[in-house]
């Protein structure tokens, strides 16, 4: 490959992957010159494969090849889009036309009507992005995506992620014909300095400087390591990069290949994400075939090449000295540091280690120049950064906003709210690591420095939005629970201080607490913080201090008047039915699988509390409102 | 630590070779133990002590090297799985909307806990974290097929269908 082959397939396919951004009288005009009238995009992510995404592609080839079409329409399996709640997602172009929740019936009425006569199905579009009199909004003007601004995610749902001429018709591989041909090594770490992109795996370190440091490592041997172990649970941004943009990623690591003086690359990836695996391979493969990993890539000499390895479920492999002695074939166990990585990483050879994100942000920090990104973002965040929007949110799905844009505008704009009318009660991010962020603080601007101060963290970028029915007893008990079984048990704070903390939180939530429980707590998290061996167990009474921080009354109620607030926790709740609103009707009894519940027909009835399981059942099926949780 | 004994290890000739071929493929990759731990896994459904031992003999390690790694590590099983696995994702977005209560209802359903496999063989049941399919919580998969934003009360249903299939396949 040389750079006149790159620009050639760059000017190409440039116009194929344009149209797909343009509608209208433009995007028309576009089509026109790219020998297909239509294209659609189908996302092929996760989500939408999960919700029947593939049975939607294998629905427009028969429909397509039905109406004789498949000539004059190209079909592209694209990554995630965003909008993951409304999975399988298709979009037609030049129109625009965003069908949701498509399904095999819904294809064949757009092919028909949409594809070969003309007129888009109105009723099967994304109805946000449909004016009044029926015309189509432009996606990236719907509530979701305004305030988005997508850099790690700007191929995602745009290029089939399966085809590397998709990828360089976007500009893919021209950062890397730059750093080969005109960028001297410190060069390279100067940019990514000024910049000011700081790892987006959590912590938040400066990248130009953790580069520079395994520079500096003198050794024969260097590696370069990629973190897709994503092991918060609730996240999955690294996932969706790695499948709608693989490229980016193993761009980027021939990049720091190159600038740290390493010959070889590791992808630690999670065995859980079997398309992610799947793309990645098939975009080393080509990205060999190229010429863009191998001997003398584009000419410069300059040798490099990536391998694939997979994790087995284990969290404390996203620590980075555990990811490496589990790359080692080990036990996934961290090891002290100092050294460093990048004095002493992988079989003992100076590393470089970064995130998926952080690696998708530098091959456009590379092309556009420093100063274009630190022109976004706050005054010690720069850039932008990827969420994975879920729990009781309205849009459930992977949004990516410029540092600083405010958790309200994250929850009430992208996120449409919360759902059946439910008040917002608080956010989590940073999973089992960080802590969670109250209603009162939903106007904090987001970045590192902000959400540590709340006693949070950025963390890798899950964002779980919680509402009244959420205990906040009962979250903290569930990532302990996490932690518990995650810690691998190599330091005693972590192996020993989890589950004493999690025996805590039982005898809360069980109602079994006292007051002088929270003054415990306290104490035995701050020996963890300061005593555990890696950020694991450093960071596991996070959730707990976090929501004690803020949620204290809620704690109180649990331990003086044995009783949860949002009616979560079994031992704390009972069921009763209010003789006025009862009925009669016997459905409640008759659901009841413990039999607690008496009465005969059209008499009031009466719950026996000491069979009473709470499963919640009788409350239910009640069509009268008349079963209440207590 | 489940009890590996009550499961005779009924691995086969063939079965043998592929895994003495997997050995040699990655017998000088250095880290080579975890992708073949993968693999033995792929060829006998479970890491049963006898394989552990092909390995350890095969990459000339100990026995105890081979079963601190396997036991490490939450993907790898020592006890056989169900025709049919089970999975309900314990996630944190799938918990906040409920997943415990689908997993309650599978074990209902099928009367074992999660980690174990029902008497005759056709069900497992396994918690997982986090499938990535975070915008259809709660989840539960059954082997490869996904099902989303399920209720507990349609966990009998889906279950059901996997037996109506097997007897249909038996009729």
């Amino acid at each position: 490959m040389t750079l006149e082959q790159l620009n050639k397939i760059h000017d190409e396919y440039e116009d194929l992957i344009k149209v797909r951004k343009v509608i209208a009288e433009e995007g028309k005009k576009l089509a026109e010159k790219t020998g297909y009238r239509k294209q659609i995009l189908v996302c092929g992510g996760t989500g939408c494969t999960s919700s029947g995404s593939k049975k939607v592609i294998a629905a427009l080839e028969t429909e397509l090849a039905k109406h004789g079409l498949e000539k004059e329409v190209l079909v592209v399996k694209t990554g995630c889009f965003g909008l993951c709640a409304l999975g399988p997602i298709m979009i037609v172009s030049p129109e625009g036309a965003f069908y949701a929740q498509a399904t095999p019936e819904g294809v064949a009425r757009v092919v028909e009507e949409h594809i070969k006569n003309g007129n888009v199905v109105t009723d099967l579009l994304y109805q946000e992005t449909v004016h009044e009199d029926g015309s189509i909004i432009s996606l990236s003007e719907t509530a979701f995506y305004k305030k988005q601004l997508r850099i790690a995610l700007r191929n995602c749902g745009v290029i089939d992620p399966e085809n590397i001429k998709e990828y360089i018709a976007t500009d893919g591989y021209q950062a890397l014909a730059k750093v080969l041909t005109s960028m001297s090594q410190d060069d390279v770490i100067n940019v990514l300095l000024a910049s000011g992109l700081r790892g987006r795996g959590g912590a938040g370190f400066p990248t130009g400087r953790k580069w520079a440091f395994a520079k500096a490592s003198q050794s024969d041997v260097k590696y370069v390591g990629c973190n897709a172990d994503e092991g918060d649970p609730g996240a999955f941004m690294d996932r969706s990069i790695l499948e709608g943009d693989p490229h980016a990623v193993i761009e980027a690591m021939t990049i720091a290949g190159y600038t740290i003086g390493a010959q070889r690359g590791y992808v630690y990836v999670r065995a859980e994400y079997p398309i992610a695996v799947q793309r990645l391979q098939i975009a080393l493969d080509q990205a060999r075939e190229y010429g863009f990993l191998g001997e003398n890539i584009l000419g410069s000499g300059f040798s490099f090449d990536i391998e694939i390895r997979l994790g087995a479920g284990a969290f404390v492999c996203g620590e980075e000295t555990a990811l490496l002695t589990s790359i080692e074939g080990n036990r996934g166990e961290p090891r002290p540091r100092p050294p460093f990585p990048a004095v002493k990483g992988l079989f003992g050879k100076p590393t470089v280690l970064n995130n998926v994100e952080t690696y998708a942000n530098i091959p456009q920090i590379i092309r556009n120049g420093a100063e274009w990104y630190s022109s976004i973002g706050t005054e010690t965040s720069k850039g932008t950064k990827v969420f994975a929007l879920g729990g009781k949110i309205t849009n459930v799905g992977l949004v990516e906003i410029p540092m600083g844009t405010t958790l309200r505008e994250i929850v009430e704009e992208i996120g449409g709210g919360i759902p059946n009318g439910k008040k917002f009660k608080a956010a989590q991010t940073g999973g089992p690591s960080g802590g969670c962020i109250p209603a009162c603080h939903i106007d904090t601007p987001i970045d590192y420095e902000s959400l540590a101060a709340l006693g949070s963290m950025m963390g890798s970028g899950g964002l779980i939005v919680m509402d009244e029915d959420t205990c906040m007893v009962d979250i903290a008990k569930f990532y302990l629970n996490f932690t518990m079984d995650e810690s691998c048990g190599k330091c005693t704070p972590c192996r020993i201080g989890t589950r004493r903390l999690l025996q805590f939180l039982e005898k809360i939530t069980s109602g079994e607490g006292e007051p002088e429980d929270l003054d415990k707590i306290e104490a035995l998290a701050n020996h963890m913080k300061s005593s555990s061996l890696c950020a694991l167990g450093q960071s596991a009474p996070n959730p707990v201090l976090s929501t004690i921080m803020y949620f204290k009354d809620e704690y109180l109620a649990h331990i003086e008047d044995k009783h949860c607030p949002a009616g979560v926790c079994k031992d704390l709740t009972q069921y009763e039915i209010i003789p006025a609103l009862c009925k009669g009707c016997t459905l409640c009894a008759r659901n009841c699988p413990v039999d607690a519940i008496s009465g005969s027909v059209k008499q009031v009835h009466v719950i026996d509390k000491t069979k009473c399981i709470k499963c919640g059942l009788c409350e239910k099926n009640c069509k009268f409102g008349a079963v209440v949780k207590k | 630590m489940n009890d590996n004994s009550q499961h005779t290890f009924k691995g086969t000739i063939a079965q043998e070779r592929e895994l003495k071929a997997v050995i040699a493929k990655h017998h000088d990759t250095p880290g080579c133990l975890m992708p073949i731990l993968q693999e033995a896994q792929g060829i006998y459904g479970y890491l049963p002590i006898e394989v552990q031992r092909m390995i350890a003999e095969g990459l000339n390690i100990s026995l105890s090297e081979v079963y601190g790694v396997a036991t490490f590590y939450s993907q790898f099983s020592l006890t056989p799985k169900g025709e049919h696995r089970i999975s309900v994702c314990l996630g944190t977005a799938c918990y906040v909307k409920g997943a415990d209560k689908v997993l309650e209802a599978v074990e209902k359903c099928l009367g074992i806990k999660s980690g174990e496999c029902t008497p005759d063989g056709m069900f497992s049941i396994d918690s997982c974290r986090c499938v990535g399919a975070c915008g259809l919580a709660p989840v539960m998969m059954v082997d490869e097929d996904v099902y989303g934003k399920v209720l507990p009360e349609q966990v009998d249903g889906i279950i059901k269908s996997y037996i109506a299939k097997k007897e249909a396949g038996n009729a």
